[in-house]
């Protein structure tokens, strides 16, 4: 890789403005290379924004984003088209074609590409669903016929199919059952450690904070906080505090009773 | 990306033949890869891979190079040298166990074929049958409304005559007065080969009067507020809101539907006057042009060919139709089952079921008005 510097997404001065709704003012944000980043926040204070406009589906009012090394408001749409496929996303719901077949969405991205020829994509595929934990038979069944876990997980495959080297989740545990949850948890550890990936998720699960998030940025007045849980536990902002000693974070055997 | 893309050889050490593989095994030159590992020989003595100038791996290029070595075939040849770095991604992919491919759809045959012929007569039987209980259904929710008008639900009526009726003049009008033109244009034409131009009026009159003014208008609104419906009541179907509906003790049929039935029923007779008018206008315009005489004459003759009945010929269709549109419009949008691909389809159903309906239902009027002598 051509730029190996530390930083895999650096965000300088990011300003977001809707009207008169000021949601980022001079946001910055280093995102290291290989590490899993964990993005919470109170509801409305701009968390998906903050991924939509990191990934291009939103234009910032101002500000400066460079991802692997590329400041993408500078880029053309065939490079920023090339930049994308260097990263996969993970939507809240999954966002699954609804009319495409399970291996039909992970190839989806492949097919696009135009050049891997048929029966590799088909292999892919199939790898794909196999690193994911998704039983085989799932392939040929429709997303409408899938629980949400599954779902999550087809996403998932479906995000990796181009082999990214970061990796956007949207809330990836929400909507699942604690076991479930856990089991999605240790999915991404473990995936995020063999592949070498760079993972960056919003997400409200105390619990997926503490086992598998290396820091954790917290969006609180329109900028972030960075830090490990344990640096987050000493600041002294009282939703920082409301948020890492409250009753759900006890729950989850962050702070002590 | 300054990799240098993949590559892979046959060659000779001292202890036999060697698989050598080397550069960027991404998914970037995945087809190329594929290519390089497809055309090594099948049968060769290779005793071990030998990966030391690999400088960049992803699931693709461990793929295949697991094809190249023949992993999960019997034969394997053993890798070696592999950066430590690339170590955990490639054991990940060798342990993800043996390959495993989509099914591709099965060749279709001609019993499939025969069996989807069946299957579609079979469906189109039990919707028929679904619709007509669904009509039942309403007949029974207006009773229930009537007895109580209380619970009649009058913005929501309000709402719909204004999205179907008075938004819909505009479309309704231009068309009515464009085939008004067309009909006098093409009907001085040929009866001036018989010199009875000033028969023109009658066929205007007649035709815009007893039939195009309400079909045209009815197929306008089929394909604007009939499908509208579909999607309104579908997308509250995915997103659970008629479920909740129905929690709350409300009956869809009569918040959702009747509404917009009667909404239809009110504004589909004002739209198909407002057609014939418009009809009987461009007509008139048309015939103005073409023929000798003036627009004034055009009306006064018009006053003597055309009768009530044939006004009312006309008339009479529209609140039928009017009910068979929103009927199958929100029918169809209470078929909507989870996904937003379905409200698509539905939408689509319920525009062709719409209009076929109303022109069924106009031939069947036509046989009834010719059985009467009207």
């Amino acid at each position: 890789m051509a730029e190996r510097s530390a930083n895999i997404i650096e965000i300088r001065g990011l300003v977001n403005r809707f009207g008169e709704q000021v949601l980022h003012d001079g946001l910055d944000l280093d995102i290291r290379r290989g590490e899993v980043l964990g993005v919470v926040g109170g509801s409305g204070s701009g968390k998906s924004v903050l991924l939509r406009t990191i990934i291009g589906l939103n234009r910032s009012t101002a500000g400066d984003i460079r991802v692997l090394g590329q400041l993408t408001r500078e880029l053309d749409d065939e490079a920023l088209r090339r930049l994308q496929t260097r990263w996969g996303v993970l939507f809240q719901n999954g966002a699954l074609f609804s009319s495409l077949t399970v291996a039909e969405n992970i190839q989806a991205p492949m097919r696009e590409r135009g050049d891997i020829p048929p029966e590799l994509v088909d292999e892919l595929a199939g790898l794909k669903v196999k690193l994911v934990g998704l039983p085989i038979d799932a392939m040929a069944k429709y997303p409408s016929q899938l629980s949400g876990g599954m779902k999550k997980r087809v996403g998932l495959a479906r995000a990796l199919a181009l082999d990214p080297e970061i990796l956007f989740l949207d809330e990836p545990t929400a909507g699942l059952d604690p076991i479930g949850a856990a089991d999605f948890d240790q999915l991404i550890r473990s995936l995020q450690q063999s592949l070498g990936l760079t993972v960056v998720m919003i997400t409200h699960d105390l619990d997926s904070l503490v086992t598998i998030c290396d820091r954790i940025a917290v969006l609180v007045d329109k900028k972030v906080k960075v830090g490990t849980l344990e640096e987050l536990m000493r600041d002294p902002h009282p939703w920082v505090q409301s948020y890492f000693h409250g009753p759900r974070a006890r729950a989850a055997g962050i702070a002590a009773d | 990306m300054t990799n240098q893309p993949g590559w892979i050889k046959l060659a000779q050490e001292r202890d036999g033949a060697v698989l050598q593989a080397g550069g960027a095994w991404t998914v970037e030159y995945a087809a190329d890869l594929d290519r390089q590992v497809e055309s090594l020989p099948k049968e060769s003595a290779a005793q071990v891979l030998d990966l030391t100038e690999i400088d960049a791996i992803d699931t693709a290029g461990a793929w295949l190079l697991a094809r190249a070595s023949g992993q999960g075939e019997g034969q394997e040849i053993p890798w070696r040298n592999l950066a430590p770095e690339f170590q955990p991604l490639a054991e990940r992919v060798l342990t993800a166990g043996p390959k495993v491919t989509p099914e591709r759809p099965r060749a279709r045959t001609i019993t499939d074929w025969v069996a989807d012929v069946g299957a579609g007569v079979e469906e189109v039987l039990a919707e028929s049958l679904n619709l007509v209980a669904f009509f039942g259904e309403f007949v029974l929710a207006t009773g229930r409304v009537i007895a109580n008008p209380r619970r009649f639900r009058w913005v929501s009526l309000l709402v719909h005559i204004e999205q179907t009726g008075i938004n819909a003049l505009p479309i309704v009008g231009l068309i009515s007065f464009l085939v008004g033109v067309v009909l006098a244009y093409q009907g001085a034409d040929q009866l001036r080969q018989f010199n009875a131009q000033f028969l023109t009026v009658n066929m205007v009159g007649i035709s815009v009067l007893r039939e195009m003014g309400i079909l045209l208008t009815a197929i306008v609104v089929a394909g604007r507020s009939g499908s509208a419906f579909t999607a309104q009541i579908g997308t509250m179907q995915v997103s659970e809101e008629v479920d909740a509906l129905r929690t709350m003790g409300l009956d869809p049929m009569e918040v959702l539907v009747l509404p917009r039935v009667t909404a239809l029923i009110i504004t589909l007779p004002i739209l198909t006057f407002f057609a014939d008018l418009m009809g009987l206008f461009g007509g008139g315009i048309m015939y103005s042009v073409l023929v000798d005489q003036t627009f004034g004459q055009y009306v006064t003759r018009l006053n003597d060919v055309i009768t009530p009945t044939m006004f009312w010929v006309g008339m009479v269709k529209a609140p039928v139709f009017a009910i068979l549109i929103a009927l199958v419009g929100c029918f169809e949008g209470l078929r909507v089952t989870g996904s937003a691909e379905s409200v698509g389809k539905m939408t689509t159903r319920a525009v062709v079921e719409g209009i076929f309906l109303v022109i069924i239902f106009d031939a069947l009027f036509s046989v009834l008005f010719s059985i009467l002598s009207i």
